[in-house]
């Protein structure tokens, strides 16, 4: 047959064969909604004229990028989707939950086989589980919420092999921000990414929500790992839904074919204003930085928390550094503060708020100061994303987020090494 | 009536945090208002330039970003009557025809910031007036053209309850 794990997938939910290039009408597995995105996915769910949901367990909203609620604006958007949430029967999940692109996976709503939208361009994110996981507008998810069912043109497949074993203090996010240095913005445009190889396959399943979460920097429609024996047994732990392996056909077509190689690879950060300006961390080294940002859809799990704490344990932030750690769930809040992280955070000078995307997004919990930089394991660096267009975002790993906050400047994560063993 | 062209100083890549920033889509729900802020954190002012039934004209992977509706929604508000770029990012190219906002793909280097332009969609072409120079332009795929004569998606699926006139 020849297919890729995106032409398979779209044809089992569509129920005929689809190659790449054909228009199919698929089922939806699950759909949901944010706090930026919801309003108006309930006004064109009500424009449409429909009195129910396609069905009450596929769907959910989350509040999360403005939560609780800055300003009366947002108040009333948050306001509008609880009302919805009741008068329908349908989840919501409200302040202080977790960052949707953790929840959702973390509820166990989405299994390996499944079809997801997302009225969120970071829903690429449960690519790591072998699903087909994508952003789409408001009122394309509320078409899926009325059908269960919206149009897809099956895209084109980029294989990518990542070889080699990940030097110490290097991580997925260097591995991600490197491919997409080299791809560029628009490299993976419209098309699906296959992740193969024994990098990928030696990361744990956090690491490999980190690089699903960025292939839409690339531009691409999914970003897909195989769901091996890791992402099974992270499956189970999470969800009641039976998952459905796919595995791309040994002559599967693929428009273009990347290797690399990762054993020599440093510390990646994306330079303001673009996701693609990319550079290893000894051009960038000794930067005046004021805000680091710990977090997001990106790097907020435990595993990411677990990095930053190793490095922050016994040290103090420098004078002046503002740092914000935000656990991206509530339950990987608890689990830390068991663990003893947030009393390193503390200790260390930080400030850790509620779960929830905290400053990334620029409406609340760390708006940047005329001038000011700032270094985050966010997923977007463009020109005012973190509230002020007069601000500057570098992005990277939280090991370097971690090293960069002790040392008040971009530094490199590698000199701790012996503490991340 | 004429028409003309603005550019960006920016040229590519685009983003839809440029179009509308997060600080107003998350708060402002009336269109005509978030029309006001578009492309504010690129240049201020920019909405001011926009005449009803004027272009927007851009390079590659314009829209790229976040996922936000808002941006068609405040560029069709604005007065717009379609964006001329060489490329689009693929969520905004859905929602622009999803909210019946015109995009045409056609190749933009002959087109300056305030050249008089003339959209002729049934000749898949458009005039630059100012220059003398007619830009073909690639035709709107079926889908998008049947969204954008019903007026968005909205109003296609409450009339054809389903989209299985697009499968083959």
């Amino acid at each position: 047959m020849r297919h890729t794990i995106a032409e398979k997938i779209l044809s089992e939910h569509s129920g005929r064969r689809a190659s790449a290039g054909d228009i199919v009408i698929a089922n939806v597995d699950f759909c949901f909604g944010q706090d930026g995105t919801s309003g108006i996915i309930i006004d064109s769910f009500r424009k449409l004229g429909i009195d129910h949901v396609f069905s009450k367990d596929k769907f959910c909203m989350v509040i999360d990028h403005s939560a609780p609620s800055p300003n009366m604006g947002v108040s009333a958007i948050h306001d509008k989707m609880r009302r919805f949430s009741r008068e329908y029967g349908v989840r919501i999940f409200d302040i202080g939950c977790g960052v949707c692109h953790q929840l959702v996976p973390e509820t166990g709503f989405v299994t390996a086989g499944d079809l997801v939208l997302g009225a969120d361009s970071h829903t690429c994110t449960y690519g790591a589980l072998g699903c087909l996981a994508t952003g789409a507008g408001s009122t394309d998810i509320a078409v899926a919420l009325a059908s269960g069912k919206n149009w897809f043109k099956v895209p084109e497949t980029i294989k990518m092999t990542i070889n080699g074993k990940l030097p110490r203090g290097v991580y997925s996010k260097d591995v991600i921000l490197n491919i997409i240095g080299d791809v560029g913005a628009e490299g993976a445009n419209y098309k699906a990414v296959e992740f193969y190889g024994e990098a990928i396959d030696a990361m744990s399943v956090d690491a490999r929500f980190t690089m699903a979460n960025m292939a839409v920097e690339m531009g691409a429609k999914f970003g897909i790992m195989e769901a091996d024996k890791k992402t099974i047994a992270w499956l189970k732990k999470h969800s009641p839904r039976e998952p459905k392996k796919y595995e791309a056909d040994g002559d599967a077509r693929y428009i273009e074919i990347r290797e690399y190689e990762m054993s020599g690879l440093s510390p990646q950060v994306a330079r303001p204003h673009t996701v693609d300006n990319v550079c290893g961390v000894e051009e960038v080294e000794g930067t005046r930085i004021d805000e680091v940002y710990i977090g997001t859809c990106t790097n907020g799990r435990m595993e990411d928390l677990e990095i930053a704490a190793k490095i922050l344990k016994g040290n103090r932030v420098a004078k002046g550094m503002k740092l914000v750690i935000t656990p991206a769930s509530r339950d990987i809040y608890l689990q830390a503060l068991k663990a003893g992280m947030i009393d390193v955070f503390l200790d260390a000078g930080a400030i850790v708020n509620n779960p929830g995307c905290g400053p990334c997004v620029g409406t609340h919990q760390g708006v940047l100061a005329d001038g000011e930089n700032a270094f985050s394991t966010a997923n977007r660096n463009f020109k005012g994303r973190m509230g002020n267009p007069n601000g500057n975002i570098y992005l990277g790993s939280p090991a370097t987020a971690a090293a960069t906050a002790i040392a008040g400047k971009i530094a490199d994560p590698r000199e701790y090494g012996r503490k991340l063993a | 009536m004429a028409n003309f062209a603005h550019r960006l100083k920016v040229e590519n890549d685009i983003n839809t945090d440029y179009v509308i920033s997060g600080r107003y889509k998350f708060n402002i729900q009336d269109p005509q208002e978030l029309a006001k802020h578009i492309f504010e954190d690129l240049e201020p002012d920019f909405a001011k330039k926009i005449k009803p039934g004027d272009f927007l004209v851009a390079g590659d992977n314009f829209g790229c970003g976040s996922s936000r509706e808002q941006a068609p929604v405040a560029l069709k508000a604005s007065g717009l009557r379609a964006v001329l770029a060489r490329s689009y990012a693929r969520i905004f190219y859905r929602n622009a025809f999803n909210v019946g906002f015109c995009l045409i793909e056609c190749d933009t280097k002959f087109i300056d910031d305030m050249d008089e332009l003339e959209l002729d969609l049934s000749a898949n072409m458009v005039r630059n007036v100012t220059k003398c120079v007619n830009i073909n332009i690639k035709p709107l795929p079926y889908i998008m053209r049947r969204f954008l004569e019903a007026g968005g998606v909205i109003e296609y699926f409450k009339q054809k309850k389903g989209f299985e006139e697009f499968s083959a």
